[in-house]
């Protein structure tokens, strides 16, 4: 096998090596357990329960079916019951269980990925399809075998793996939240891809926008991913792996030295001191936070405590989760966003209808909005949790004062509400918003009258700003932060909170960017929130560079025509100050 | 105990896909004969349906049809009848 490299967009630093894992959408995830010989016989006994069990199940359906819909509409279930006492099958598992001493659901998974895959592959479109009934029985088969919950959890996996997928979806992140996962590949996606945001949390390298890794990349080819410069080698050769080790150890020991910099403060040169702030899944992230030495948390996504489940998070639920997080980072405060689904997001509970243009669909504030019911009890439970730590709410994307307003009514019922049944909660509780909205940074000083404060989402006011697609791999390469468009865009938000005196936060990938966090921190950025794991390189350089340097360098960058003359003039000058 | 084989064509529209595949196996059933299957090289048990179905045989395929059994005669009778009606006609 000969060394394929691949170049893709670098989302995450740093170099992984190790056997690659093909995550396919839908898929179930069915962990190899092994046996011992005294428990065959149980094993197999297990498995013919499991197929007895899916054929009352279908026998049930088959009933209800042909009585609701007609007697022509069941017989496909009887395809589906023969399948399940067809011998061949099931004499391949229990011979399978046997010679090779694996769990029930681990044969039969494998048995059955041969007859898809055969049908897959056949010249006749009706009777490729077939491949989509036998993966439904085995679905079933593989509810009654294994624990629901785990059918798609990336938990189950044993191997440190490298993850390649086409996409991941924010939904996977939870799933994602684990030490055994070395890094990520995705066909798709740009910088600020979901993928990259869960890379950066967890510390590993990210390569997206590789186009077609997914089909170049074999389950268990050896890979390497070079998270600086966006490459991925497939089997690699003695000598790259070897190169590629140094380079390793290299970076861990600049992590070592990083390291030095956790209890120092974030202050320039001259004495200016910003807040560096870590931005937040899931509680379980708060460790690393707390390891890379965040000063609180700017941006908590609650979406994610909505995510792969089938109900509604309940407000004790919510409540708990808000208290633990403001509990864990105090004294610091923590920053909750309130719910952003839509765009890219999705939850089993609510169905949201499919937008043509889901990102200008009825997302994020415009969904609760919608659905004060669901805003509500979020509210209720962050209020309520307010008074375990500092806690600061916020609303995603607001495009205009009209919005604020209805949002801040809601709010005020809750208040209303809690105070009447005489329910704590902190009363100077700050409400800021997020900027991410062109329209919201035009109209930037009267929304600054109303509100706490700002927070810049980057990741979506450039979307919006240069009219790209985040999520498209074609657009990917028009994403530009420095683009003097959406600098502007910044720098009148800056200006408008500041007048109205008003804190201007700055969530999103760009704060992590140690070249454009000297070029925000120049614009007059209070508060910078990104994945904790760049928390330290961005202190590295704040510490060594002086405000005023920044200031002429914002001042100067902001006269240039093209994002490309930008990131030259300000990678030059910030060179001068911190030898790379 | 007597064994006759035959060649079938296939001339359902949608060729042997699971409806019918599973009609087919519910007669080799009801007959308890034995039954095989071969398309070219690939033999397969008449009483597995996955085996039927992996045999991906569409309209005009040939199928080569060894019953074996005391019902051989009365049940390759019923094959015939089988692969010459289309799927709408076939009654479970």
């Amino acid at each position: 096998m000969s060394e394929i490299v691949l170049k893709g967009i670098p989302a995450a630093p740093g170099i992984a090596h190790g056997p690659s894992f093909i995550l396919d959408k839908g898929e179930f995830i069915v962990p190899k357990r092994s046996i011992s010989s005294s428990e065959i016989d149980s094993e197999i006994a297990r498995f013919e329960e499991a197929i007895n069990n899916s054929r009352r199940e279908i026998h049930i359906l088959k009933t209800k079916i042909s009585q609701d819909m007609g007697q022509a509409h069941a017989q496909i279930f009887d395809a589906h019951l023969l399948v399940l006492q067809d011998t061949t099958l099931l004499a391949q598992v229990s011979s399978g269980i046997r010679d090779t001493k694996s769990s029930a659901e681990y044969v039969f998974f494998t048995v059955i990925k041969k007859f898809v895959e055969a049908f897959a592959k056949m010249p006749d479109e009706y009777l490729r399809e077939r491949a989509s009934d036998v993966s439904d029985i085995s679905k079933r088969v593989l509810k009654h075998l294994m624990d629901e919950s785990k059918l798609h959890d990336l938990e189950s996996l044993q191997d440190e793996l490298i993850i390649v997928a086409h996409d991941l979806s924010p939904s996977d992140a939870v799933s994602m939240y684990n030490k055994k996962i070395k890094g990520f590949l995705t066909d798709i996606g740009g910088r600020t891809s979901h993928t990259a945001i869960i890379a950066k949390s967890l510390g590993v390298p990210a390569v997206v926008g590789l186009k077609d890794a997914t089909l170049r990349i074999n389950n268990q080819d050896y890979v390497i991913i070079d998270g600086q410069k966006g490459l991925v080698i497939i089997n690699p050769t003695v000598e790259t792996k070897e190169l590629y080790l140094k380079e390793q150890t290299k970076i861990t020991a600049s992590l070592e030295k990083l390291d030095d910099l956790k209890n120092l403060p974030a202050q320039t040169e001259d004495g200016k001191t910003v807040s560096l702030l870590a931005n937040l899944e899931l509680s379980s992230e708060i460790p690393a936070v707390r390891k890379f030495g965040a000063e609180g948390i700017g941006l908590y996504r609650t979406e994610f405590l909505y995510m792969n489940r089938l109900d509604l998070p309940s407000e004790e639920e919510q409540y708990q989760a808000y208290s633990q997080v403001a509990r864990a980072v105090a004294p610091f405060a923590v920053t909750i966003r309130t719910l952003d689904l839509g765009g890219d997001k999705f939850i089993s509970s609510v169905q949201i209808p499919k937008d043509m243009a889901p990102f200008l669909g009825c997302r994020a504030i415009r969904f609760c909005l919608e659905r004060p019911d669901i805003f509500k009890t979020q509210m209720r439970a962050i209020l309520r949790a307010s008074v375990h730590g500092r806690i600061q709410m916020m609303y995603p994307m607001i495009s205009g004062l009209g919005e604020l307003r209805q949002a801040n009514a809601i709010l005020e019922q809750v208040r209303v509400a809690l105070r009447d049944e005489k329910i704590p909660y902190d009363q100077k509780m700050k409400v800021g918003i997020m900027i991410e909205v062109p329209a919201a940074v035009m109209t930037a000083e009267a929304l600054a009258r109303e509100t706490d404060f700002f927070s810049i989402g980057t990741n979506d006011l450039i979307q919006y700003t240069l009219a790209v697609d985040r999520v498209n791999e074609k657009t990917a390469h028009l994403y530009e932060p420095a683009h003097p468009g959406v600098l502007k865009m910044i720098q009148k938000t800056i200006d408008a909170g500041h007048n109205e005196g008003i804190h201007v936060a700055l969530c999103g990938e760009m704060a992590s960017d140690p070249l454009l966090a000297f070029l925000l921190l120049g614009m007059g950025i209070d508060e910078f929130s990104m994945s904790a794991a760049s928390i330290l390189t961005v202190k590295r350089m704040i510490r060594a560079v002086k405000l005023q340097d920044a200031q002429r360098t914002a001042y100067e960058a902001m006269q240039l025509d093209t994002g490309q003359e930008v990131e030259e003039f300000v990678g030059a000058q910030l060179r001068k100050y911190l030898p790379s | 105990m007597g064994k006759i084989e035959k060649d079938l064509v296939v001339i359902n529209k949608k060729g042997l896909h699971a409806r019918p595949a599973a009609i087919f196996v519910g007669l080799v059933e009801k007959f308890g004969v034995a039954v095989t299957l071969t398309k070219g090289s690939e033999a397969v048990n008449g009483k597995s349906i996955m085996g039927i179905l992996m045999l991906g045989a569409v309209e005009g395929t040939v199928l080569k049809v060894c019953v074996e059994g005391d019902e051989a005669p009365a049940a390759m009778l019923e094959f015939e009848k089988f692969f010459n009606k289309q799927e709408e006609e076939l009654v479970p």
